[in-house]
Formats: C-alpha cells, structure tokens, sequence
C-alpha cells in the first residue's frame, strides 16, 4: 500500500460521516419545508380582502367569512408599545455594560441575569402580568397588558443585540472624541450610539420578529374578543397567534381555514422583519471578523 | 469606567488645563444613572417575578386538600380543592427531555456540517435557513402538528408499536396520533435551531492549529473532527443542549395544540398521554376561577424554578468556556 492511500475502512468511517452530517442538515431543513408549504397552501384559501378587513364579531366557528383585521390590529398595537418600553430599557442596559460596568460585580450580576432572563418561559412572563398587574394593583384584561408581557420578554434581547454592536465599536472613535473634551455621555450619544445604530436596529427588528409570535402570555393577560378594539388601554384586545390558537381550536372546517390564513400572514409579518433586519446587518453593519 | 477615560481627565487635570464644563459632568452623572438604573431594573424585574407568583401562589396552595408536590390530579376549583403538580411536572420533563434526545444529535450534525464541511461561502446561507427555523412563531408550529403532523404520525407510531412494543416506552393500550411523543417531535424541531446555533460557535472556535495538524499527520476528515473539535466542543454542545432543553420546558401553545393534556405519570410514548406545566396552564386559565388562577401561577412557579435551574447550569458551563451564545 502506498503512503498516499487511506485504508479502506478509515475511507468508508469517513464517507459514511459525511452522509450523516448531510442527512441531519437535510432533516432539519424537512420541517421547516414542509411548515411554510402548508402554511403557503392552506393559507390561500382565504387569503382575500375580507380577511383583513372584517373581524369576527357575529360570525360563528362555521360561517364563512369573518377576519382577523381586529387581531392584526391588536397585534400592531402591543408590539408597538412594547417596543417602546423595552427599547429605552434594554439600551440603557446595554450602555451600562459596555461603557459604565465593564467588568464590575454589578456589571456581572446583570449580565447574568439577562442570559437568564433570555430563558424565561413566554408563560412566566404572562403570570408575572396576571399576578402583578391584574391580580394585585388591579388593572383589567387589555392589550397593554399583552404589551407589558411582551416587553419582559424582549428586554434582554435587545439588551443582547445593542451590546454586541456596540462592542464592535473601534475604541480609537471613543478616545478620539474623549480627547477633544466632549463629555463621556455625549460621546456615546454622538460617537458610539450612531456608529452601532445599523446594528442595534437589526437586533431590535429581529426582538419584534419574536415577540410578534408569542401566544402564550397574551392569552392570559388580554382576555379574547372577536370584535374589534382600537384601544389598548380598555377592555380585552386580542392579537393574531390567539386568533390562530382560537381558530385552530374549532372543529369547522372555516374556523381551520382562518387559522391558516392567520398563519400565513403571521409568517409573512414576521419573515419580513426577519429579512429586513438581516438585510440592514449586511448591509450596513460595520465589517465583522470572521 | 474604562481606562483611557481616567488617563484624560487626570492628564486634564494634572497640567492644570481648564476644568470640563459643568453641564457636561451633571450630564454624565445623569446618564450612568439612567443606564445603570435600567440595569438595576432588569434586577428587579426578574425578582419581582419570583416575588409576585409566590405571593398570588400561597392562598390557592393554603386551600389545597393534598399534597401539591405528590397528587397527580388537576381540581382546584372543586370542593374540596385538590391539585398537585406530579402528572405535569413528569410530563413536562419527560417530552423535553425526548425532544432533547431527538434535537441534539441532529443539530450537532447540522452544526459540524455548516462549520466544517459547508463551502465557506454557502455556510452563513445554510447558517440563516437553520435560523429560520427558530423565527416561525410557536402557535404555527402547533397548527402544523395538529393539522398535519398529529394525523401523519399515527400510522409511523402503529408501526413503531407493532415492531418495538415489547419495550415498555413504545407498548400502548391505543395508539394515539396525539402522544408523548408527537409532542416531543414538535418540541424537538423547535429547539433544534438554538442548539444548533449556539453548537457552530463552540466549533467554529476550535484551534485551527490542531485540526491542520491533525490533518497534516493523514487525519481523514472524520478522525480530524473526532479528535479535535469534538474533545473541544464537548462542554459547549452539552450547555448548548441544556439551553435547548430550558427552551422546550418552558415551550406553551405549540405543546397545548399537540398533547391530549391527559393527568397520568406514564411513560408510555405512543399511548394518549401527556400534559406539560405550560400546556396545562394554556388550556385551562379560560375556564379557571380565582382558586384554580392561584393554582395555575403555583404551577407556573415550579415551571420558573425549573427553568431558572437548568438556565443557569447551563450559562455557567459556557462561560467557563468564554463562548457567547
């Protein structure tokens, strides 16, 4: 046998490693497939003018017809405000880390506790709104308190995305402008906010990609309507994954039909952010290494 | 404060230059405020959430009529109340840790094959269709399973009953398309992304030197791998699993659309079993009464607890090894 050759079975140990890495990269990619081809076909159906602009007041789990315009709706609006109360939060955080805490023990602890917080079960964070804000100060079911639900859940990835980006900025920019006299805050304002922005609006989109689909809290913080309801402040509101879980739920083969739908356009909203987002970190982000 | 900071305001001050302006020390006192005040509020928040479901918790477990860690029933608003966390806490472990089982060598697969053996330029392409995976939201994945999957599975189950029922796991009175393990498959799919994901990086970090080396010494590709990036990768694989597994505990609709939400501790996988904490909690908050909600966030607590367990185990394993998720 020559120096060259590899024995036959070392061969066939190493080819047959090769299928297998393959077959698992094929067997992941099967699901998915197949969730955005049911969805796609099934989602057709109904896919049509009625839909996004009736909701389902006075419609019955068999009658045809009916939408989700009140759950698109409600969707926008908790996903709106709880952007705006986890954004300032989570960035605030992530300033701390990155430019105040480094390395300190409260630095620490926070940062910890975010890669935990980043774990908390969607439920866990609907009963901490159920227990904290209905149950105890006594505010009713309303979208805001979907929102506050969603916004736990977002902080820590916005926290997550906005620290890694600032990271990325060279430390020269900061020293070049500290050395000019500019005040610290200002130069995270003016330098090292605006050099990280395209990087920590990817972050955020994608955080609004996730929250856009969570079920689970707002089903037991928002209460459920089939009507619509344009303000989040009063009375119950609902969002498109409950209308999805509503409908699905039903034995009617319309009901199935709206969750479809319902489904295709929660994909198609949250796919859409996704791209956007990625497209931004392409884009614009500044060059990372690898 | 980072160091060159200090270095320019006592250099500053030193040469005896004009000090800064004022405004802008009361705006940096503000802002490290602000920022270390958000901080401190994530703190808060996360204790407040522990502190709030004890305390809803305490009246609904005083009212219970059994022990709440041992009964296997779910009747809090009956008379007298009875509940107890053991069906859904076995099987919230239990489908986990199948799905577990299922993920983990698929996604190490998956991870291996975009590190090491993807073309360079395609792999930040597989990389993303993995991700995407992790991007469609939950309740559409319980719609597939209960549309498609749970009839689909039924005649993969009755063969796998007809074939392997001598195992007790796979034995069942009737076999049912909505089981343990229909559960743990969706469940699986789910939390394949984020192992995987979190999987390549470890890879991606293995020493270049030893693997070239590896291969310089007439390594196959598998022996390479085998000997260098596996040992390396091993503890970011098994905290990368343990992630996975804190993801599919705490995991609701896509789990309520596809288990029967039946209240028995088995572990027959084909059979009508199956409930988790969350599912349960999805299920039956509509119809609960203020006894039956105190119940709920009860068992939400043990769901928090555990999750809280297995998270941190799992963020200690990987920053020993300094790898960001």
């Amino acid at each position: 046998m020559s120096v060259n050759s590899i024995s036959p079975a070392r061969r066939i140990k190493d080819k047959a490693f090769l299928v297998l890495v393959c077959l698992a990269f094929v067997i992941a990619v099967i699901p998915l497939i197949s969730v955005l081809w049911m969805v796609i076909k099934n989602g057709a159906a109904r896919f049509d003018m009625d839909f996004f602009s009736h909701s389902m007041r006075n419609i019955d789990a068999k009658d045809a017809g009916g939408g989700a315009y009140h759950a698109i709706l409600g969707t926008l609006e908790m996903v709106l405000i709880a952007t705006i109360i986890a954004l300032p939060i989570g960035i605030l955080t992530a300033i701390y880390l990155t430019e105040y805490g480094q390395g300190g023990r409260l630095a620490k602890t926070i940062s910890f506790f975010v890669d935990v917080m980043t774990g908390l079960p969607s439920i866990v964070a609907g009963l901490f709104i159920l227990s904290a804000w209905i149950l105890v100060l006594g505010f009713g079911f309303s979208g805001f308190a979907g929102s506050l639900a969603l916004s736990i859940l977002m902080m820590p990835i916005v926290v997550r995305g906005t620290e890694e980006m600032i990271r990325l900025v060279p430390g020269d920019l900061r020293e070049a402008s500290l050395a000019l006299g500019v005040p610290k805050w200002r130069t995270i304002l003016k330098i090292v906010l605006p050099t990280a922005l395209p990087g920590i609006i990817t972050g955020v989109i994608l955080a609004i990609a996730r929250i856009a689909g969570e079920t689970a809290p707002l089903l037991l913080v928002c209460f459920f309507t089939d009507s619509i309801n344009t303000n989040p402040f009063t009375g119950p509101q609902v969002a498109l994954p409950q209308f999805i879980f509503q409908q699905a739920g039903k034995p009617d083969p319309t009901a199935i039909d709206r969750a479809w739908t319902g489904a295709l356009t929660l994909i198609i909203i949250v796919m859409l952010l996704n791209l956007i987002g990625r497209g931004i970190a392409r884009w614009k982000a500044p060059a990372r290494a690898r | 404060m980072s160091s060159s900071t200090e270095i320019i305001e006592q250099g500053g001050s030193g040469a005896g230059a004009r000090p800064a302006p004022s405004p802008g020390r009361l705006g940096d006192r503000l802002f490290r405020l602000a920022s270390s005040g958000a901080g401190i509020l994530l703190l808060v928040i996360m204790a407040a959430i522990a502190a709030f479901l004890i305390a809803e918790a305490i009246p609904a477990l005083r009212a219970n009529h059994a022990s709440f860690l041992t009964t296997t029933t779910w009747n809090p608003d009956g008379t007298p109340s009875v509940f107890g966390i053991a069906a859904l806490a076995f099987g919230t472990v239990l489908t986990s840790l199948i799905a577990l089982i299922i993920a983990t060598p698929v996604a190490v697969g998956v991870a291996l094959f975009i590190s090491h053996y993807a073309p360079r330029s395609l792999a930040a392409i597989l990389g993303y269709i993995v991700d995407l995976l992790a991007a469609v939201p939950s309740v559409v994945y319980g719609l597939w399973g209960l549309i498609f999957l749970v009839p689909g599975v039924q005649p993969v189950w009755q063969w796998l009953h007809d074939t392997l029922g001598f195992i007790p796991l796979f034995s069942a009175d009737q076999v049912a398309g909505k089981s343990v393990l229909t559960g743990s498959l969706v469940l699986a799919i789910m939390i394949l992304p984020i192992i995987a994901a979190v999987s390549r990086e470890v890879f991606l970090q293995a020493p270049v030197n030893l693997q070239e080396a590896a291969l310089g010494l007439g390594a196959t590709r598998w022996e390479m791998i085998r000997m260098t990036v596996l040992p390396f990768g091993k503890s970011g694989v098994i905290s990368a699993a343990m992630l996975g597994l804190g993801r599919a505990l705490g995991e609701t609709i896509a789990v309520a659309m596809v288990l029967p939400a039946a209240f028995t501790v088995s572990a027959q996988l084909l059979n009508t079993n199956g409930n988790s904490i969350a599912a349960n909690i999805a299920n039956t908050f509509a119809e609960a009464s203020e006894n039956g909600r105190g119940a709920l966030i009860a068992s939400g607590l043990v769901l928090f607890v555990i999750t809280l367990v297995v998270n941190m185990a799992a963020r200690l394993v990987i920053a020993r090894k300094k790898v960001r998720a």
